[in-house]
């Protein structure tokens, strides 16, 4: 008879390796980048490191304060007033979440420049002609801030909105008692309580900033992620462009440190009671509209404008885009994505379960490990799959060389389960948190009695947890789904050759300037990425007063 | 005869705490125990250990002469054939009653299975209930498929962590022994943990009292009440005050109320203090006897009435009288002892 503990070990065994495993590609850059510096890295020094930078700076400071203005209102006028069509502005104001950055600063570049219809209609009005005026050019560091704020002020607006709803009536009625307005009420008492929260959710949005690539790099910003490409393809020099991620992944993770941080405080903030709530307070008449403006603004600009852009052109273009090669790219893109998905859930579940399982130091910091590459941008990740791989496949090259007398070339760079690999070390962590939120729900008790009835552990997982965390299961795959068919810069780097994904391929398109040919592609993206939105905003249904927390 | 379940010397830790210390207990031939105690006081791990749920640091457990636990070796529970009932239930919401009967009976004929379950369902008077969930039926319901799914693949020995604690006490005593007539009629030995001593009383032959870690009597329920092995015991168990007395010559103990005769359990010397365990049913009131004392509490209980009573000393003494002796607060009334069990403890400092 074999024990516990032989069984225990393989069990942490399993769950150290794989956490480790995809822990690879953060820890190689970290490694890569601490070689010596080379020529490349001190020529960047000396010209453009300042820029990438200063600019990568100006953008996360940027869009932290635009998401910011942006979200902290509508969450303050969602969660604690009335006014004509508050319920459903209340999760449509999610609506932008679903528009990648890149997507939507192709369509203010197809809809602003001066062929656009804005330019068009201003110079057909006024009779102007090009001389006449002066238009502010979207594509520069502050367009590339607006585009960003205008799709990632969903974040502030969550954590900010929960937090509003969260706070102690008690305080915000000894505060009316004692003379302060809806004004004062805000700014003295609702948004010092609710720091932590928004601290939190800036510093989100900061670090999504920070990885996007799609949109400096189509507004032709030199950041991070764009001097990382321009190193890697343009410079050749593996070393420089992982010293580069490494320095992208410092600020990510100050950033990260900011957060925990901020959590960690909030808990103090946290007035408890929240029995009652006071009834939301009514706008009357105008000034009930006008916070309805107010929360449509966002909403116009974020979502029904470049959402209305991409239906326009792909109504246009659609007969002779779509056709054969564009579904098979749509089949393409959808297998990949789901195959992707499920192959992180069944890694989730592992490394899950392996902790409630074995909840011991090492296993614990093992699967912390794993998350990494949440942190890390997709362009970072790329880099540190690559290398890896590369270095790999060079060995097993020279070896055959060497003993058989054959190349085996390029075995995995360049494959699909290049890509597939990055893929995880990337999304893993969403879907880690779906199964260990779900996971933790279930009463440890359940286990033991699966135990005592003759279950062996891998039974308990198959016959008792995985049905009862159905629910959780399906959220992280349609989490990871969509995350994988937007992700741009690691599928850029990792693909096979000729292999297209849809975003590749509105990436493409929108590059050689033909944007509305790009349409039916990010119109294909947009409509995927609304359903975390519907997930989100049910969530946000199931929190209001009067309904549990379902279990 | 080997005992059927045989604990020794148990000690189990979650470093640096020992939350179990040097227990020892032997269960014979298929009977029925209980671990009694406060709160905190292990009870729940001594069970997961029986269970497999936790490692041992030192000592064994076997069942039936074999040997499942010991220091850096636990037969996994899955393998163990030992059923578990849980406070919490922990009925699989996803399953309905039969397929969570079915649950452990896996590798069983379909057949058979379908039998078992529809047995079981009977047994436990759910049979009608079978296609239902368990957020569809009453706790006491719930209570009984959670018993039917642990007697299911037949286990040896069944264990019980506090399982009828969310039911009321009426429920309680009616399903402790109602289950108690089934382990017995199956052949199935039973282990309850309970902090409530009249469920303990309900269920089990041999009852055993843990504070803080370490096993202090394990004996039949009279035992406990009348020859309790100490003061936590007596205190724990019943009701009952500690009446300060004195060893007389020929081991007799005089006290307040006069001497009292019998075996001496402690090493005493004449002239020793000690103090004698009064239960309110020693006290018996009589109106003839010389000896009074003051009521100062009363507590109706519907047959009878428990009052607490002042001795000139100012020592408390609890007396349980029949109902129809009513007596006001202030009043004194007659009383004698009538002590069959003397126990006795010697008198603590301070």
């Amino acid at each position: 008879m074999r024990g516990v503990w032989a069984r225990t070990d393989r069990w942490s065994l399993l769950v150290v390796g794989v956490a480790l495993l995809l822990a690879l590609p953060v820890l190689t850059v970290f490694v890569t980048a601490l070689q010596p510096a080379g020529a490349v890295w001190r020529h960047l020094a000396d010209t453009v490191l300042t820029d990438y930078v200063g600019n990568s700076v100006l953008l996360m400071l940027g869009v932290g304060a635009g998401a910011l203005l942006i979200g902290v209102p509508a969450a303050w006028l969602t969660s604690l007033h009335e006014f004509p069509g508050r319920r459903w502005l209340e999760w449509a104001l999610l609506l932008p979440m679903a528009i990648p950055a890149y997507i939507i600063a192709y369509t203010y570049t197809g809809l602003l420049d001066f062929a656009g219809p804005v330019q068009t209609l201003l110079r057909a009005g006024f009779h102007w002609t090009r001389q006449d005026y002066g238009f502010p050019e979207i594509r520069s560091l502050p367009g590339a801030v607006v585009m960003l704020a205008l799709v990632l002020y969903p974040y502030v607006y969550l954590l900010a909105r929960a937090a509003f709803l969260d706070q102690s009536v008690a305080v915000l009625e000894v505060s009316r008692t004692l003379g302060a307005g809806p004004w004062r009420r805000f700014y003295a008492v609702s948004l010092p309580m609710a720091r932590p929260a928004l601290i939190a959710g800036v510093s989100l949005v900061q670090m999504e900033a920070l990885a996007d690539y799609g949109t400096v790099q189509y507004f032709g910003v030199g950041t991070f992620t764009t001097g990382i490409f321009r190193v890697w393809y343009g410079m050749n020099d593996s070393t420089a462009a992982a010293q580069l991620a490494a320095l992208l992944l410092l600020f990510v993770f100050a950033l990260l440190v900011f957060e925990r941080w901020s959590r960690r405080r909030a808990r103090f903030h946290h007035a408890g009671n929240r029995q009652y709530r006071p009834a939301r307070l009514s706008f009357a008449g105008r000034w009930g509209w006008l916070a309805t403006v107010a929360c449509l603004v966002p909403l116009l600009f974020g979502f029904l404008i470049p959402a209305g852009q991409l239906t326009v052109w792909a109504w246009r273009t659609a007969p002779h885009v779509v056709d054969g090669r564009f579904l098979a790219l749509l089949a393409n893109s959808l297998l990949l994505a789901l195959g992707a998905a499920l192959l992180i859930l069944l890694l989730a579940l592992l490394l899950g379960y392996g902790q409630r399982l074995r909840p011991r130091p090492l296993v614990r910091w093992a699967v912390r490990s794993a998350g990494l590459g949440y942190a890390a941008p997709g362009t970072v990740v790329a880099i540190g799959v690559m290398l890896p791989f590369a270095a790999l496949d060079r060995s097993v090259d020279a070896w055959a060389r060497q003993w058989f007398g054959v190349s085996t070339g390029l075995l995995l760079s360049g494959t699909l389960a290049a890509l597939l690999f990055a893929y995880c070390a990337r999304f893993l962590p969403v879907a880690l948190h779906s199964v260990e939120a779900g996971l933790s729900r279930i009463r440890p008790s359940m286990d033991d009695a699966a135990r005592a009835l003759g279950s062996t552990p891998r039974g308990v997982l198959w016959r008792v947890h995985v049905p009862m965390l159905r629910g959780s299961l399906l959220t992280a795959v349609l989490l990871v789904f969509v995350d994988v068919l937007k992700e741009l810069p690691a599928t850029l780097i990792l693909r096979p050759f000729n292999f297209n994904t849809l975003a590749v391929r509105a990436y493409e398109l929108a590059s050689d300037e033909r944007l509305a040919d790009s349409a039916p592609f990010a119109l294909a993206i947009v409509l995927a990425g609304i359903g975390p939105v519907i997930l989100l905003s049910r969530a946000i249904g199931r929190a209001r007063p009067g309904y549990d927390a379902v279990p | 005869m080997t005992p059927f379940l045989d604990l020794t010397d148990l000690e189990i830790a979650y470093p640096p705490r020992r939350v179990i210390q040097d227990v020892s207990l032997r269960l014979e031939c298929a009977g029925i125990g209980c671990l009694l105690g406060p709160s905190g006081c292990g009870k729940t791990t001594l069970l997961r250990a029986i269970a497999g749920f936790e490692p041992l640091q030192r000592g064994s457990i076997r069942l039936e002469g074999v040997e499942l636990s010991r220091p850096g070796w636990t037969l996994p529970p899955e393998r163990r054939r030992i059923g578990l009932m849980f406070q919490d239930l922990a009925l699989f919401p996803h399953l309905t009653l039969a397929d969570n009967v079915a649950f452990g009976l896996r590798g069983w004929k379909p057949a058979e299975r379908r039998a078992r379950v529809h047995e079981l369902l009977r047994l436990v008077g759910l049979d009608d209930e079978a296609q239902r969930y368990p957020h569809q039926i009453s706790g006491g319901q719930q209570q009984r498929v959670a018993l039917a799914r642990a007697l299911a693949p037949r286990p040896r020995l069944l264990l019980l962590d506090e399982p009828f604690s969310s039911l009321d006490v009426t429920l309680r005593e009616d399903l402790a022994r109602e289950i108690r007539a089934i382990l017995l009629r199956e052949g199935i030995g039973g282990l309850l943990v309970s902090h409530d001593q009249f469920e303990a009383f309900a269920f089990a032959d041999e009852i055993g009292v843990l504070r803080e870690g370490r096993l202090l009597q394990w004996d039949t329920a009279y035992n406990l009440y009348h020859q309790p092995a100490n003061r936590f015991v007596a205190d724990f168990i019943g009701q009952g005050v500690l009446l300060p007395g004195r060893i007389e010559e020929g081991g007799r103990v005089s006290t307040e109320l006069g001497e009292i005769d019998g075996l001496s359990p402690v090493n005493c010397a004449p002239g020793d203090a000690v103090e004698i365990l009064v239960r309110p049913d020693d006290v018996i009131h009589d109106d003839a006897s010389p000896l009074s004392a003051e009521v100062v509490e009363r507590a109706f209980r519907g047959a009878e009435f428990l009052y607490t009573l002042k001795l000139p000393s100012g020592a408390r003494l609890l007396c349980l009288a029949p109902s129809h002796h009513n007596h006001a607060l202030g009043q004194r009334i007659g009383i004698r002892l009538d002590i069959d069990h003397r126990v006795m403890f010697r008198q603590e400092n301070g």
